[in-house]
């Protein structure tokens, strides 16, 4: 089931255009990151899915219907990228509070609580509170109910990383459990392995849409290749190779995707001289700088 | 249902609201001191001594009704638009009237509690001091109403101060000028006004008018008894003549209505 549709968007503030024609979709049980420099209009485009900014021109659908209806905000869960809760409360009657708007029982609340490690804490007043819990209390609220869309920015902003990992696994069970979840975010080498899609935007416009090998197939970004020799060999390996010495004993070269099994052929070929070799295919930061810095030139 | 749980959550904030609690508490004290003190000096009296405890309460809740009002009221919106929770809580299903009426319910209930407590003292330490047989509570039920709504017009200021700032600096300074123009600075000026005119048309048409436009004004014209002293004592005694009940109460009714209508409006036009 498609759970955000979005269609050919645009969004201008008078003559400045900060979203221009996105087209996204995001399926049930779905993990999408959105990525994107700052003001690429990762938070605009969040707060249209909402309904709280109206749309220049084009459509969305949350659930088949429009952003801002009830049965739309009854069924998302939101993380906005900064927000700060009453200091005089206590996480826990925020929580609850945040509950009973959403109609469902306040024991989950509490168990909520547990879950992102605030059971402690849960009493004290919000004002006492350090940056990250504080942060969890907002992702608390925004997963509170198994919402059926989650739309998370910037969620692990100020989180220690124990913390993100315990987020991320969050995530994981949401969408096991078919939420589908669009969150935007800078920190990439934690996405790598814990989204199924990457969607960059650059500049409003949506430059990549796909998923990580995909994105490096289209790329096609040199794979880096680094070898390692005895000492005595590493001069002529590298010569014949085409490699740089990087160390005493390392070579490093890089190759494109469809070069990979010819270079590796040819560096098994050298026997017992080769001591190691290590494959590396483009991260997604390299990925990222290609699609979102070096695309731009063409605009 | 939703307007019940953000009446819930603000009453929670309102009673850790330092602000509040002080002024509550200034409340309490004062119509305490003022009710033993208002008996004390004549000793057999020909006027019901609950009368005169209500005259001298009703000066009092003229500064502290509006104070306590705006004080709630201010940050209502303007916090949390701050804040960031205002877009959360509008991504919930809840609506910008709901917000408006739960929190306008809560700081009503504060409002109520705040002078149900004054009132009840009043109450008590006049049984205490002449013993309830010919005692009329009239006068104090009828305070009890229409402190409740002078608050409540000062409650929609607050809120449409509120809304139209969006910031809870800015909103604190101009209620608390608001404030002070209508419980001081207005009286000043009609009063200032009064004696240039030399009671001239001015005195007899257009000033009961205005006297009467003021919620706070109005408010003490309904709870003091026309031949009880007062700063402005000609002018109310014509005032009170010329606009009567009718026009005290319209006035303290209405401007409720007004205000909590021009704040939905506000609440509504807020971009987030
Ligand atoms: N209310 C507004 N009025 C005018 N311009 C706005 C408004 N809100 C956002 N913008 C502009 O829209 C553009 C996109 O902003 P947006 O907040 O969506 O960026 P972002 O991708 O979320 O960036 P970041 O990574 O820094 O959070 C920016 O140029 C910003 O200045
Ligand atoms: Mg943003």
């Amino acid at each position: 089931m498609t759970a955000l549709m979005i269609d050919n968007v645009y969004k201008h503030y008078g003559a400045l255009k900060t979203v221009c024609g996105v087209n996204l979709k995001v399926q049930a049980g779905e993990r999408v990151a959105l990525l994107g420099h700052n003001g690429a209009g990762k938070t605009t485009l969040i707060r249209m899915i909402l309904g709280l900014t109206p749309i220049s021109s084009g459509s969305i659908k949350v659930l088949g219907t429009v952003p801002g209806s009830r049965l739309a905000r009854q069924s998302i869960g939101f993380l906005p990228e900064s927000v700060a809760f009453h200091g005089a409360l206590s996480g826990r009657e925020q929580l609850r509070h945040f509950a009973r708007l959403k109609s469902i029982t306040p024991r989950m609340a509490d168990d909520l609580l547990d879950r992102v490690g605030l059971s402690d804490a849960a009493d004290r007043k919000i004002r006492t509170y350090s940056k990250g819990m504080r942060q969890r209390i907002g992702l608390a609220q925004a997963v509170l109910g198994k919402p059926k869309l989650a739309l998370l920015d910037e969620p692990t902003s100020g989180l220690d990383p124990i913390s993100r990992h315990e987020f991320y696994d969050i995530v994981r069970d949401l969408a096991n459990a078919g939420t589908a979840v669009l969150l935007s975010s800078h920190a990439l080498t934690e996405l790598e392995t814990r989204t199924d899609r990457i969607a960059i935007m650059s500049k409003g416009k949506l430059v990549a849409n796909a998923n990580l090998e995909q994105l490096r197939q289209n790329a096609r970004l040199p794979i880096n290749v680094k070898v390692t020799t005895t000492p005595d060999h590493a001069d002529r390996v590298a010569h014949e190779l085409g490699g740089t010495r990087v160390n005493g004993q390392s070579i490093s070269l890089t190759c494109l995707q469809n070069e990979k099994v010819a270079v590796l052929g040819q560096i098994t070929a050298f026997g017992e001289v080769i001591k190691d070799v290590d494959v590396t295919p483009s991260s997604l930061e390299q990925l990222y700088r290609h699609y979102s810095v070096d695309n731009q030139e063409g605009m | 249902m939703s307007v019940f749980t953000i009446s819930a959550l603000e009453l929670i904030i309102a009673r850790r609201n330092m602000w509040v609690a002080t002024s509550v508490i200034l409340m309490g004290l004062f119509t305490a001191v003022l009710t033993l003190a208002g008996g004390a000096p004549t000793g057999t009296l020909s006027v019901d001594p609950l009368t005169i405890a209500t005259t001298s309460i009703t000066t009092l809740s003229v500064y502290l009704i509006p104070l306590i009002g705006l004080l709630l009221s201010f940050d209502a919106i303007a916090g949390e638009a701050e804040r960031g929770t205002l877009a959360l809580n509008l991504t919930y299903p809840v609506s910008r009237i709901e917000i408006l009426i739960g929190k306008f319910l809560a700081h009503l209930a504060v409002l109520a509690f705040a002078i149900g407590v004054g009132l009840g003292l009043a109450a008590l330490l006049t049984i205490w001091q002449y013993g309830p047989a010919d005692l009329s509570f009239t006068p104090l039920v009828k305070l009890f109403f229409t402190s409740l709504a002078l608050g409540a017009a000062f409650l929609g200021i607050g809120y449409l101060v509120s809304c139209l700032v969006r910031q809870t600096g800015a909103a604190s300074g101009i209620v608390i000028i608001i404030w002070l123009v209508c419980v001081v600075l207005y009286d000043l000026g009609l009063l200032g006004a009064l004696v240039a005119d030399d009671g001239g048309s001015f005195t007899k048409t257009i000033f009961p008018w205005l006297l009467v436009a003021n919620p706070a004004d109005a408010f003490r014209l309904i709870n003091t008894p026309v031949a009880s002293v007062s700063v402005l004592a000609s002018g109310i005694g014509a005032a009170g003549g010329a606009s009567g009940l009718a026009g005290q109460l319209t006035s303290l009714l209405i401007w409720p209505v007004i205000t909590l209508f021009l704040a939905w409006l506000a609440i509504r036009r807020i971009e987030l």
